[in-house]
């Protein structure tokens, strides 16, 4: 929507404001994440800039809340925990996930919507209400407290997002494919192996980025259902937060921040790959 | 001659037979690929939710801890005035003693103590002393426990066991309706004492701010967006995805040094001139702080639903409009905002859904004033313990939000959620 030429003097003030409106909103989006980054090399132990950085000394910029990170006990415990949880809680999600979105594209699935609807509620559902109910369920049942009740309850979490993304790749897929592979012999195993997969695969890794990113930075469950031992990242951050608030957790901040931006950038890969595979654009 | 009308397959059996038969095998493949995460889902999250809403009316603690005065009791005319008979007191002793052994008189004392205060120190209390008690050399049970403490002579007491000895209770359910049950029957709570209708009320508000906010500043985002060459929209739209991918905790903590008293907004606008020094901005801790970094976090999730829908809407039609006379304000209100009603809606519900629920941010940033009833609900079930109240706000918070979610099905449809 480039201004035309005969636009009138109103046309151009409103389309000049509008555009300040939007720049204004985009920077309420990114500003709070940008802020993050400088500060996390604060020398001091502030949260705000101090004058030797906004002269931009070197003496005004330090490594040091990095340093506390990887030297820390607690930090690192967090991170080996989340490390330890995060994928098995993926590998969980995903493979049930993906097996249940083809059965769900299949073209005769009885009670499709209300089984749909169970399989999207973890999304649903605010976490806390989740998180009591795991609580309560699972210290009867004795998972309260341990690494295996924290990645069920992480895997679940993440099942919504990959059932999404995987039917979302099947609505494309084309059926006459697994036909033919049929048709020349290969059993249904192979079929999925050989042809499903490869197509699917894109929708497949992105939910289970999502699964990850999910089981990553969640607080409120792994606060109910762990214990001291399943202490992860997040929930390091929102003690930090809570209570003594050290500027170790912009060193944090900033490393979680570099990691979305790795994400994002993935996940914009597969979206343009799988759309040329499944022929949508020409790109 | 009956067989001339029947088609037949190649085995020999009817078309209509084998085209069912094969149908019913597509059905049975369909529900076996998705048995294994539909049991996987029911077994580690719809079992947990049923058990948090059994638990907000479970109620077996007197009638477990105390099974023969239960049974006494329920002869005793509550209304009389007065306190039990020795038959009473003797089971109560009975029950007490064998509680006492295993510290379960404990447990009964803080249950019973939810619903009148003081019961709690006064079984504590009596409990010590039934220990020394010898049953069967004690000529009257009830001269005994007048003797331990008056308070057992309080009808009021025997009142409650007898109101929470059934197994089942709407109590925790009356108490988070702000209502009590007295011997006049059911009645609301004090005034002071109202708090979890005015915090749903809150709740309700401060969510319905932000699902405004965040309508207020990302329709002109997804408007842009969804009219800009691709080519700019897609590098636009990263700066729309990366808060939506941050962690939430590094978005939170951004807030929080943002929005402190000797933070960077209020040392900028010290700095600016715009406030003294002595008289910085009250950011944080409150409603304003609340509100402000949800409506970050929430922002991404109003903005994608939009532009999907404002994406499907044709630019010739805002074309056609000026063509015929509409100046660019009356095109855009007369045709493209009524077409892009659908996605308002769509980002709304799901704007609000997140927002009713949220627990993590208002407890960073709201202080006391700027809390939700999720934030009740945890302190409920880790702190005070009180684990049938915390169950019943949180079964109602879900009826809410269920209610929402089968809106959202209804007009949005599950299936066309899209992410990233």
């Amino acid at each position: 929507m480039a201004l035309p030429i005969y636009a009138s003097p109103m046309q151009k003030i409103w389309y000049y404001t509008f555009r300040i409106i939007c720049g204004l909103v985009f920077f309420f989006l990114v500003f709070p994440i940008m802020v993050i980054i400088p500060l996390s090399f604060n020398a001091q132990d502030f949260f705000t800039f101090t004058p030797e950085m906004l002269a931009f000394k070197a003496e005004g910029f330090s490594f040091k809340h990095y340093d506390d990170f990887f030297t820390n006990q607690d930090w690192q415990h967090a991170l080996k925990n989340s490390l330890r949880i995060a994928p098995m809680a993926t590998i969980l999600s995903v493979s049930f996930g993906t097996l249940a979105a083809i059965g769900l594209s299949q073209s005769h699935v009885p009670f499709r919507r209300a089984i749909m609807a169970i399989m999207i509620s973890p999304m649903i559902v605010p976490l806390i209400i989740s998180a009591s109910g795991m609580y309560f369920f699972y210290s009867r049942i004795g998972l309260q407290g341990t690494y295996a009740g924290v990645v069920l309850a992480h895997a679940v979490l993440g099942v919504p997002f990959v059932i999404i993304t995987v039917t979302a790749t099947l609505v494309g897929f084309d059926k006459s494919l697994t036909r033919a592979a049929a048709n020349m012999g290969a059993g249904p195993v192979r079929t999925f192996f050989k042809i499903q997969m490869p197509l699917i695969l894109p929708g497949v890794i992105s939910g289970g980025l999502f699964a990850f990113i999910t089981s990553f930075d969640e607080v409120v469950v792994v606060l109910f259902v762990g214990s001291a031992g399943q202490k992860t990242l997040p929930w390091q951050m929102f003690t930090g937060l809570r209570e003594q608030i050290s500027p170790t957790i912009l060193a944090v901040a900033t490393i979680l921040i570099a990691m979305s931006i790795i994400l994002l950038t993935t996940l914009e890969l597969l979206r343009r790959r799988s759309e040329r595979l499944r022929g949508m654009s020409p790109g | 001659m009956s067989n001339t009308n029947t088609v037949l397959a190649s085995d020999g059996t009817s078309l209509k037979k084998s085209l069912a038969k094969s149908l019913r095998r597509q059905k049975i493949r369909a529900l076996l690929l998705i048995a294994p995460l539909l049991f996987f889902v029911l077994l580690t999250f719809i079992a947990p939710i049923g058990d948090m809403l059994f638990r907000s009316v479970e109620n077996n603690i007197v009638s477990d801890t105390l099974p023969r005065t239960v049974k006494v009791l329920s002869k005793w005319d509550s209304m009389s005035g007065q306190a039990p008979d020795e038959e009473v007191f003797e089971a109560f002793a009975r029950d007490l003693k064998i509680a006492v052994k295993s510290k379960l008189h404990t447990k009964l004392g803080s249950r019973l103590n939810y619903e009148k205060t003081g019961i709690s120190s006064l079984v504590r209390q009596t409990g010590r002393k039934v220990k020394k008690l010898d049953l069967d050399a004690t000529p009257s049970f009830k001269d005994a426990f007048e003797k331990m403490n008056k308070k057992w002579m309080d009808p009021s007491v025997w009142q409650t066991i007898q109101q929470f000895s059934s197994k089942y209770t709407d109590g925790y359910f009356l108490a988070a309706a702000d209502l009590t049950r007295t011997s006049e029957g059911i009645q609301k709570v004090d005034e002071d004492k109202k708090i979890y209708f005015k915090l749903f009320v809150r709740t309700l508000y401060m969510s319905l701010g932000i699902t405004f906010m965040c309508i207020l500043l990302g329709y002109p985002i997804a408007f842009l967006l969804a009219t800009l060459p691709m080519r700019s929209s897609n590098v636009l739209m990263i700066l729309v995805l990366l808060p939506f991918w941050t962690s939430l905790l590094v978005r939170t903590s951004a807030w929080k040094v943002l929005l402190q008293n000797q933070g960077v907004i209020n040392d900028f606008l010290v700095w600016l001139g715009v406030i003294a020094d002595g008289n910085r901005l009250e950011l944080i801790n409150n409603v304003t702080g609340t509100v402000i970094a949800m409506t970050h976090i929430l922002l991404p999730f109003m903005i994608l639903p939009l532009f999907s829908v404002m994406k499907t809407i044709p630019p010739t039609y805002m074309r056609a409009a000026k063509s015929m006379g509409a100046n660019d304000f009356m095109a855009f209100r007369r045709v493209y905002f009524p077409q892009s009603i659908p996605g308002i809606g769509a980002g709304s519900i799901l704007v609000f859904i997140l927002a009713i629920g949220y627990y993590i941010t208002p407890e960073i940033v709201g202080g006391t004033k700027g809390v939700f009833i999720s934030n009740r609900i945890a302190y409920h079930i880790s702190s005070s313990l009180n684990w049938g109240l915390g169950a019943a706000l949180g079964a109602i918070l879900l009826v809410v939000v269920l209610a929402l979610y089968w809106l959202y099905d209804k007009f949005v449809g599950i299936d066309n959620v899209k992410l990233g």
